[in-house]
């Protein structure tokens, strides 16, 4: 017996896109144990646009996907008929080197973009830690995953500068363009930056390049304490140094602040010696080989793919603060009865990614709620990044929006009348 | 003349100080930084706080009274043009820097408050501001932010949109929200912040603004090249950046330009075709390594003559030459237009030449000083408004290098914007679908359409959500919106 969802069957999806490209879904297309019905796979911009029209009118609820390495982020879907993902939209449009810039298919994986303009000597300069495990152009800027570069070169919203999208009733609408200084109209690039697939299907983007440094360096300093961890951290800050990361690695085994730096060789080797010479008031310092800098885990944090802890929380907060944020961790844990939280993140932005094990869900609950109650109020926020289902139906994973949820509902309204796109993922329940 | 209701409520809020309603001091309203457009507005007022403007606010929402915001009225696209019949908001008393937190690298300003002054408040502490328009020494940041202002440090620092964290906005309907994270990064949710900055005023008031400060570099260097032409000089920036250099700045003047600089404010630039201002900052190995490097390509490009900024004193003068670029203008014609558009940096030569063709085909002198780096051009037409229809054919010529630039995949507009100016080109560079999509988000914003009407888009829409029997908008009536 076919699947039929609101009447439309499988081969209605394959008239569209190719038969090769629509498929029934499986058990590994489950969002947070929500099966959605189909899979498919548009190969251009006027497909995507025709798929969207479709489902649109037929009412189906769509749950775009990349490479499918941010899908437990979010609020347990109300419902999910078809996923869209872009694996075939996996094409560098245009790269010019001599511009600097380059516009890629959504559906390109962030390392195969990498390689390729590695060959001129340039990067994307970003490193979300999904980046290893597969994570898509498109998916790396509806869910705005960043890593410890962003301390230099800004997040994924700072660097797209163009940007093609669907919305959900088929209109193909583009802003930006593929010049770096460009302020003609609205900035939908910086809109859709984050949006998690709720308001449309990003289709392709382009996307600001920087130089490949030549060199690196990563100095680490053993911290003692929290005291220390936040001393250390305001004193690279409110130097001259130039870091591209500043990496806090906190956990039962080590305590570390790292500094990347970058750039031509002598200015390495002469940051580095700052670094070093910045630091080693605080704890002991070494500069570390490339391959312990990435046994760090630069591509596990907390939340992270495959980095296998209960709850994981992403606290921003002022980063002078960083202390406070470490201490109300792990004094939350300890006394609802917690394991030790492993907590990573970009120490002098103001980020800490918290791995919360260890205890019963009750004990996980309260540590999250408490930490929610005193960052926010204290101007930053904590968000779930990955949580059993059940955790999640007791603990909103955004947060709350203040001011800003009947302005937020109004743009949703707009670009989605039909509530179809990621139904209840995203932020106030959108 | 403003009803009388108005100035009465106006006054209410505001006490008499804060309104202005005869008409010769309206006039000195009329228009901003681009004088061609001139609309006496209704009457104007001057709040003091973001009570004051979400009163103004909710008032012309109730009303349906169109309303402009206005910073200090430098900018070049007509943005802060008024609309008749509407209210014009300055926000020039609201200059109040609220709190400088040097520990978390932020500073909190009303909207009012001077681009240079957030500089000079953190300079003991050895930070600054990096956005620089070269208008910073009037320009507000309230302004800054709405038009998403560059400058010349842009292509390393990015825009303003790179450096406002958080800002308090009073939306069109008087409702008040705090859009960005502030102090902290990432604020769940859409990326309304990033949404609103470059919006050219037509979503809301920005009334408390935070921002990022950045530690002074612990070297800067700064030359000057000489060249025979732009295409020299050109090759020397294709040079540069081609080599993985990431300048702090890099901007090019043509002879025109120079002789223009040189009358104006004698900051001694060599007589030559083309001169370059190149400017490295950052940690003291890498600027003197990498500085070495430029001069070696600027010497390949064949530079008759580099000249290398032995102290402050004299860097400040390479970019008082430079920033003085557009007011020098004076002293070489009459009247000029200030264009501003965008190429990719590979198509700089060749449309450079096409201006040249353009303007011998014109018969006019066009003289260009851009950001080189970012390719963001500034061609200004000089003409005499004293000889009937040269006005005319300048701005012809303006719009014919606009789309040159556009042919070569550039933008409308790099750090200008669009307002008033340029509403005719954007179904050049967008389809109908592009901008009925950038709409929506105004409509999320300002479903009634009384936010800055009339500007960016040349056939705005209105929301089509009010209930009930139909009822024209008075923006329908005034011709400047249509039903959506």
């Amino acid at each position: 017996m076919d699947t039929r969802t609101n009447n439309v069957s499988l081969g209605d999806l394959q008239g569209i896109v190719g038969e090769a490209n629509a498929r029934e879904a499986s058990g590994t297309d489950t969002i947070d144990g929500v099966q959605p019905s189909f899979v498919a796979e548009p190969g251009s911009v006027e497909n995507l646009s025709a798929l969207m029209k479709f489902a649109n009118d037929a009412g189906l609820t769509v749950s775009p996907r990349g490479g499918g390495t941010s899908t437990a982020l979010g609020n347990p879907p109300r419902d999910i008929d078809l996923v869209v993902s872009t694996a075939r939209m996996n094409e560098v449009i245009e790269h010019v080197p001599g511009d600097q810039v380059v516009r890629a298919g959504a559906g390109l994986k962030l390392r195969d973009l990498q390689e390729r303009l590695a060959g001129s000597d340039q990067m994307l300069a970003v490193d979300p830690p999904e980046r290893g495990a597969g994570a898509t152009v498109g998916g790396v800027v509806a869910s705005n995953s960043s890593g410890p570069r962003r301390y230099r070169y800004g997040t994924i919203r700072d660097l797209i500068i163009g940007i093609t999208v669907v919305l959900p009733d088929g209109t193909v609408a583009k802003a930006g363009g593929k010049v770096v200084k460009n302020v003609a109209g609205y900035d939908l690039g910086k809109l859709f930056t984050g949006s998690l697939g709720t308001l449309g299907v990003i289709a392709n983007a382009n996307f600001r390049l920087h130089p490949r440094p030549e060199a690196a360096r990563t100095v680490a300093v053993e911290l003692a304490d929290t005291a220390t961890a936040g001393q250390a951290v305001q004193t690279v800050m409110h130097s001259q140094l130039v870091p591209s990361a500043v990496e806090l690695h906190w956990g039962e085994g080590a305590k570390l602040l790292t500094i990347l730096v970058e750039g031509i060789p002598p200015a390495v080797e002469a940051q580095a010696e700052t670094a070093n010479h910045l630091l080693k008031g605080f704890g002991e310092t070494r500069t570390l080989s490339d391959e312990e800098a990435d046994n760090l885990g630069p591509l596990s944090p907390p939340g992270g793919p495959g980095a296998g802890d209960e709850v994981s929380l992403k606290i921003s907060f002022p980063p002078a603060e960083l202390t406070g944020v470490l201490d109300s961790t792990l004094g939350a844990c300890s006394r609802k009865g917690l394991d030790v939280p492993r907590m990573t993140g970009q120490a002098a932005t103001g980020i800490v990614y918290a791995g919360l094990s260890g205890g019963d869900e009750d004990g996980l609950v309260a540590v999250t709620e408490e930490l929610r109650e005193i960052w926010v109020r204290r101007g930053g926020s904590v968000v779930v990044r990955e949580a059993p289902v059940s955790f999640k139906g007791r603990v909103e994973v955004w947060g709350p929006m203040g001011t800003r949820l009947e302005l937020t509902r109004r743009l949703k309204e707009k670009f989605d009348p039909r509530g179809i796109m990621n139904p209840g993922r995203f932020v106030g329940g959108i | 003349m403003a009803s009388r209701q108005l100035i009465d409520r106006m006054t209410d809020i505001l006490g008499p100080e804060g309104v202005i309603s005869e008409r010769e001091q309206l006039r000195a309203y009329e228009c901003d930084g681009l004088m061609n457009y001139r609309v006496i507005p209704e009457i104007v007022v001057l709040p003091e706080s973001a009570e004051h403007v979400q009163q103004i606010v909710r008032y012309c929402y109730d009303e349906g009274i169109p309303f402009v915001a206005r910073g200090s009225g430098t900018g070049l696209s007509g943005g802060a043009l008024p609309v008749e019949s509407g209210v014009l908001i300055v926000l020039s008393r609201m200059r109040k820097i609220i709190e400088v937190d040097i520990p978390n690298q932020r500073v909190v300003v009303e909207p009012g408050v001077i681009n240079i002054w957030v500089s000079q408040a953190v300079a003991d502490d050895g930070y600054y501001y990096a956005p620089d328009p070269a208008s910073q020494i009037v320009s507000s940041i309230g302004g800054n932010l709405a038009e998403n202002s560059g400058g010349v440090h842009c292509l390393k620092y990015g825009f303003t949109t790179n450096h406002v964290m958080g800002a308090e906005i009073v939306l069109p309907d008087g409702t008040m929200v705090n859009v960005g994270g502030g102090m902290a990064p990432d604020a769940p949710g859409y990326e309304l912040l990033g949404a609103f900055v470059g919006s050219e005023g037509t979503l809301g008031i920005a009334t408390k603004i935070t921002l990022r400060i950045v530690r002074k570099p612990q070297a800067v260097k700064t030359l000057l090249a000489a060249f025979k032409d732009t295409e020299e000089a050109g090759d020397a920036v294709s040079g540069i950046i081609g080599s993985g250099i990431v300048p702090a700045a890099i901007e090019m003047m043509d002879a025109l330009c120079i002789e223009a600089v040189e009358t104006a404010v004698h900051p001694g630039f060599p007589q030559a075709g083309a001169v370059l201002i190149v400017e490295l900052d950052g940690p003291e190995a890498e600027v003197s390594s990498q500085f070495d490097q430029t001069i070696k390509i600027c010497e390949e490009a064949n530079a008759s003559e580099i000249r290398i900024a032995e102290d402050d004193e004299e860097r400040a003068l390479f970019w008082k030459g430079r920033k003085a670029a557009f007011a020098a203008m004076g002293r070489i014609a009459n009247d000029y237009y200030v264009q501003d558009a965008v190429v990719p940096r590979t198509e700089l030569g060749a449309v450079l030449k096409r201006i040249n063709q353009l303007g011998e085909e014109y018969e006019m002198r066009v003289a260009n000083v851009f950001h080189a780096g970012d390719g963001n051009l500034h061609p200004l037409v000089l003409y005499d408004n004293d000889n009937p229809g040269e006005a005319e054919k300048a701005e012809d010529l303006a719009g014919r290098i606009v789309m040159t630039c556009l042919e070569h995949g550039g933008s409308l507009t790099g750090e200008h914007g669009i307002g008033r100016d340029k509403m005719k080109y954007m179904p050049k560079m967008f389809t109908d679908e592009d901008m009925d999509t950038m709409q929506l988000l105004r409509c999320a914003f300002d479903p009634h359409h009384i936010c800055n009407p009339g500007k960016i888009f040349p056939t705005p829409r209105l929301c089509g959500e009010r209930p009930g029997p139909f009822h024209m908008h008075p923006v329908q009536k005034a011709g400047l919106a249509e039903n959506f």
